[in-house]
């Protein structure tokens, strides 16, 4: 394929990743900005989710829009509950503490590994799109003529593919009004900046960690179900979604939300576009001692502020 | 996990509790040791991926063998005694695998190992089983027997290697789908393999590979490597393993929109899923090479009539019990004629304990032919006592209306090629 | 100095306790106890960074790795005799460790353990690249020759069982005599308070890049001694799960303490030996313990031990 195309189309790939990648490291960011903790089960929740959504999707059977619309309402909130749970039997009760959280929510990534295993199995398990069609794209060339449209082989993008992206940016343009427009965003900012004062002021702190820690969840799933039509579901697909949200969330500058974008296109798109150049896996390791360069030469991620 | 509460134990009484267990487990093992170098029945160790990233596969070896063992017994068991299948889950991991080697020899008193199939745990174990003097029956179809990297303890005896099945279709592709092919494969050494193998194979018929595709371990998209194959490509030749490989041929799928070249592929890739899943309509019409045929061919001998009904498999190779779940058909009947060949290995050796382990790896060591029957229902084969090795024939199908329907058939001489070791040189 | 003839005391005894089991031990548990100790030393490499000098790594796999890359390639393609293997596995480890050190100490806090990560990541990714050497995924066999150290051969269980328990030992009382020493107390208050460390004169980012290159060494150390000890290596153990397991075990002992390493590894070692023999679901069993000692025994077993019983344990 020609230069051209062939980055178009790297680009079009990396913005798929990239919306999947903003929402579920947005969880991701929001329990570490305002919770203070690093969930290592993050990954397990995303995989929770998709598995979810297969399943949901298998209960309604019907057409596969209707399974799927299901799967997007229902996933997010059964597995933000689930993790609600988790925070008030066991983050609660380590007070938070950020070493502690790490061990525990790595003991509690095997346990949701090991019952979905259980459960599930270890197939991988498809979940049909809502829709299907693929969109072939035209590109110019210059002709005796001059400028021509034409179709190159393989440069295409389905409609799947655009809904990602459209509803990744809805989702957080959802997220962001919720954050700035209303009173829990108020309380969440609140305890994000000082949880002492928010506390002093009434914040119930305690039930607002809760819900951050199954909202952040609750994204992490819904990534998985727009995903999940493009990748299906397996029990082992939670690791490097929870990998990338982690580079994400720290590229971006611990907790700014912006940021959190800002990284996850760099991170997607650099990932695309670098594979233009070389070969495969070395495409992966440039792209990853980049990304890691970019953290060395400004540590406190691109939005964030420098430590006082 | 709430507990009702209770007293907390003093520091002295746990230490103690935890001191008479731990004595005890000890104690235990001990015991049970002793026990079993008695008469009793033979045990057989089964190193099996039943988590970790194996366990698609190992789900279907560990039904095969239970099925095989059962016939095994029902039979009179071998030379008379019954068997009992000891399973150890290796976690697909090498490590634990070599640990596990361990639990066979020094904690179930195993006769011997049999049943991995990922190259990294079959690597990773093969020089415990050499140093425990335990014979290591794998299922792996790797080259690293073959090729003289391992030990004469570890021999492959039920299933063929990636080389062997390379090459003997290397010559139905160049006559029958194209000469000039781009590779597709993952960045590993299985992918590697592949690349070696069939570029020579290819080249050897006339044929070309004009690109190689080596894909990042654990990718989990793939339209972005489509670019590189080459627009006067006549075959793309794709092997893909891992849970991504409906990914992978929908983008292809997605990519192509109907106007691409044809593939050929290896069932690797879609071992243990549905052929007609959603997405996988792009596969109508290609070929795919099989170890042994998922669907239950016109011509249907009842050696594999009889294979399918023992492991519960109906004629689609799906479950009988539940037609969505299918199995690792092209691969699995490698654990059933590997337990064939460790009953027939051990009555010609007169095995009676761990003492005759040598002369049983020497009785196997001196098989060759093994006729279509029972035993071995893929097909007829020939062992290689020096090289550790068996070849048999391979299938190349089509994929028709959500079927896969046998086109080609390769002979045993198709498979084999030049001794690379002989491990009956190398001592005990 | 009662408490440093305690210490004394202490590890002398550890190390008599475990030769006595060394050679009492059935042929099963002393296999186990080869590998527990030889893990135990990776631990301790993690220990250096992470308990006393109060840096949280995610990426000594790499370092892990380094030391058994280094080890295997030099002797199976250099044809190195397995004691100077054993030096190029170290040196090699020595080398990533201040190379990747003296870049990823550039950032602190939860960016350290990002960079340090990433930067495995990126070593499991060259790994497979190279599989050309590596082989990759599947690894390679080491010959006969890379596991006969000093007249001993290797792969007999006896000798094996006496080579790790004397690189244990080493490395115990080497890190147990580190902590002791200004130099350990120093990375000690750099866990406790940077800040006034560097107030009181110290180069607090040279002795940082001190303490990584030690630990590093260590873990390769680790790594070089596990593929001679065991024959293998493979890319699995450059994955990021290698990079969570010291982590484990270390705050499962106890961080900050000269046995805690010991002590993880060998709980954690016979967890998943005890819980699989019971059941399958093994890492289920191992995740619900890690949950329960996160809640009841928060600073690991050596820290309990030492909240509740010997204030002066090292």
């Amino acid at each position: 394929m020609e230069f051209g195309p062939h980055l178009m189309l790297a680009l079009l790939e990396g913005a798929v990743t990239s919306a999947v990648l903003a929402l579920t490291a947005m969880g991701l960011s929001l329990v570490f900005g305002v919770m203070r903790v690093v969930n290592v089960a993050h990954g397990a929740f995303f995989m929770l989710g998709a598995v979810a959504a297969w399943w949901i999707a298998q209960l309604v059977g019907a057409h596969p829009a209707l399974g799927f619309a299901a799967a997007l309402l229902a996933a997010p909130l059964l597995v933000g509950a689930g993790a609600m749970l988790a925070d008030r039997l066991i983050l609660a009760r380590v007070g938070y503490d950020p070493e502690r959280t790490i061990v525990a929510t790595i003991g509690l990534m095997y346990v949701i590994e090991q019952t979905v295993l259980m459960g599930f199995g270890p197939d991988a398990r498809p979940v049909a799109p809502p829709f299907d069609a693929r969109i072939a794209l035209p590109w110019v060339e210059r002709t005796a003529e001059g400028l021509a449209l034409y179709w190159p082989w393989g440069l295409s993008i389905t409609a799947y593919k655009l809904f990602v992206i459209a509803a990744a940016a809805a989702i957080l343009a959802g997220l962001w009004a919720l954050m700035t427009r209303t009173g829990a965003g108020l309380v969440m900012r609140a305890t994000q900046q000082d949880r002492d004062m928010a506390r002093a002021f009434g914040v119930p702190v305690s039930r607002v960690f809760a819900r951050v820690f199954g909202l952040g969840a609750a994204l992490a799933a819904m990534g998985a179900v727009l995903v999940v039509p493009i990748q299906q579901a397996h029990y082992l697909m939670g690791g490097d979604p929870l990998l990338l949200s982690f580079i994400v969330v720290i590229i971006g500058g611990l907790g700014s939300l912006p940021g959190t974008v800002v990284a996850a296109l760099l991170i997607g798109m650099t990932d695309g576009i670098v594979s233009v150049f070389l070969s495969p896996t070395l495409a992966k390791i440039v792209a990853t001692l980049a990304v890691a360069l970019v953290l060395v030469f400004r540590p406190q991620g691109l939005m964030g502020r420098a430590r006082a | 996990m709430t507990q009702p509460p209770r007293p907390a134990p003093t520091r002295r009484r746990a230490l103690a509790t935890f001191g008479a267990a731990g004595a005890a487990v000890l104690l235990g093992d001990v015991a049970r040791m002793a026990h079993s170098q008695g008469a009793g029945p033979l045990k057989l160790g089964f190193q099996v991926h039943r988590t970790g990233i194996g366990a698609a596969y190992g789900r279907w070896y560990e039904r095969v063998a239970t099925a095989a063992v059962a016939r095994i017994n029902d039979a009179g068991g071998i030379a008379g005694r019954q068997v009992r299948m000891i399973a150890e889950d290796d976690g697909t991991d090498p490590r634990r695998g070599a640990e596990v080697l361990d639990r066979f020899a020094n904690l179930h008193g195993a006769d011997l190992v049999f049943g991995p199939l990922f190259s990294n745990v079959v690597i990773g174990s093969a020089p415990r089983a050499a140093e425990l003097k335990m014979p290591y029956f794998v299922v792996s179809e790797g080259h690293h027997v073959a090729s003289g990297t391992l030990n004469r303890y570890t021999l492959q005896p039920g299933i063929t290697d990636v080389k062997s099945q390379v090459r003997s279709v290397a010559p139905y592709v160049a006559a029958n789908i194209g000469r000039k092919v781009t590779m597709i494969f993952p960045d590993f050494a299985f992918g590697h393999d592949h690349r070696e193998f069939f570029t020579d194979a290819i080249a050897a018929q006339g044929g070309e590979v004009i690109a190689q595709i080596p894909v990042p371990p654990a990718e989990t998209s793939f339209t972005r490597y489509f670019p590189r194959i080459p627009r006067e490509t006549e075959v793309l030749y794709h092997v893909m393993v891992g849970p991504a490989v409906l990914t992978f041929v929908r983008e292809m799928g997605e990519f192509f929109g109907g106007r691409g070249p044809a593939l050929f592929g290896f069932i690797d890739s879609l071992e243990a899923v549905d052929i007609a899943s959603p997405g996988l309509e792009f596969l109508e019409g290609s070929h795919l090479w099989e170890g042994m045929p998922r669907f239950a061919q016109p011509d249907q001998t009842g050696h594999d009539a009889r294979y399918r009904a023992a492991v519960g498999v109906d004629d689609t190779g799906a479950s009988i019990d539940d037609p969505r779940d299918v199995s690792t058909y092209a691969h699995m009947f490698g654990v059933w004629e590997t337990l064939s060949v460790i009953k027939a290995g051990m009555e010609t050796a007169g095995y009676r304990g761990p003492s005759d382990r040598p002369a049983l790896i020497e009785a196997v060591e001196a098989m060759t032919d093994m006729p279509l029957s029972d035993d071995h229902p893929q097909g007829d084969k020939l062992f290689n006592g020096r090289t550790h090795q068996v070849f048999g024939r391979q299938s190349v199908s089509r994929v028709e209306g959500g079927r896969l329907i046998r086109v080609h058939e390769t002979s045993v001489e198709d498979t084999l090629y030049e001794d690379e070791v002989d491990y009956t040189t190398r001592p005990f | 100095m009662i408490d440093a003839r305690r210490s004394l005391l202490l590890h002398g005894g550890i190390v008599a306790c475990l030769a006595l089991l060394a050679a009492t031990l059935p042929a099963y548990h002393a296999g186990n106890l080869t590998r527990i100790l030889v893990l135990a030393v990776y631990a301790m490499g993690y220990n250096l960074l992470f308990g006393y000098t109060g840096l949280l790594s995610l990426g000594h796999a790499l370092f892990f790795a380094a030391g058994m890359y280094g080890f295997g390639l030099s002797a199976a393609l250099g044809g190195l005799s397995a004691g100077a293997a054993l030096l190029a596995g170290v040196a090699a480890a020595a080398l990533v460790a201040g190379l990747t050190g003296a870049l990823a100490l550039r950032t602190r806090d939860v960016a350290f353990m990002i960079v340090t990560l990433m930067f495995a990541q990126a070593g499991y990714l060259t790994i497979l690249y190279l599989g050309t050497w590596t082989r990759g995924d599947e690894g390679f066999v080491l010959p006969a020759a890379a596991r006969r150290l000093a007249g001993f051969d290797l792969r007999g269980d006896g000798a094996r069982l006496v080579a790790a328990l004397t690189l244990f030992s080493a490395c115990f009382l080497a890190t147990a005599a580190l902590t002791g020493s200004r130099l350990g107390r120093t990375l000690i208050a750099i866990r406790e308070n940077e800040e006034r460390a560097r107030m009181l004169g110290y180069d607090t980012a040279r002795l940082k890049l001190v303490a990584v290159v030690l630990s590093g060494t260590l873990s390769g150390l680790a790594g070089a001694a596990y593929a001679m000890l065991f024959g293998y290596v493979g890319a699995s153990f450059a994955t990021v799960q290698y990079s969570i397991l010291p982590l484990l075990w270390v705050l499962l002992g106890g961080a900050g303490t000269t046995v805690g390493p010991l002590v993880g590894v060998a709980l954690m070692f016979y967890l998943i030996d005890w819980s699989s023999r019971v059941t399958d679901a093994y890492m289920l069993v191992a995740g619900a313990a890690l949950i329960g000692l996160t809640l009841f025994a928060p600073q690991g077993v050596a820290g309990l031990i030492r909240r509740k019983a010997a204030p002066w344990l090292p």
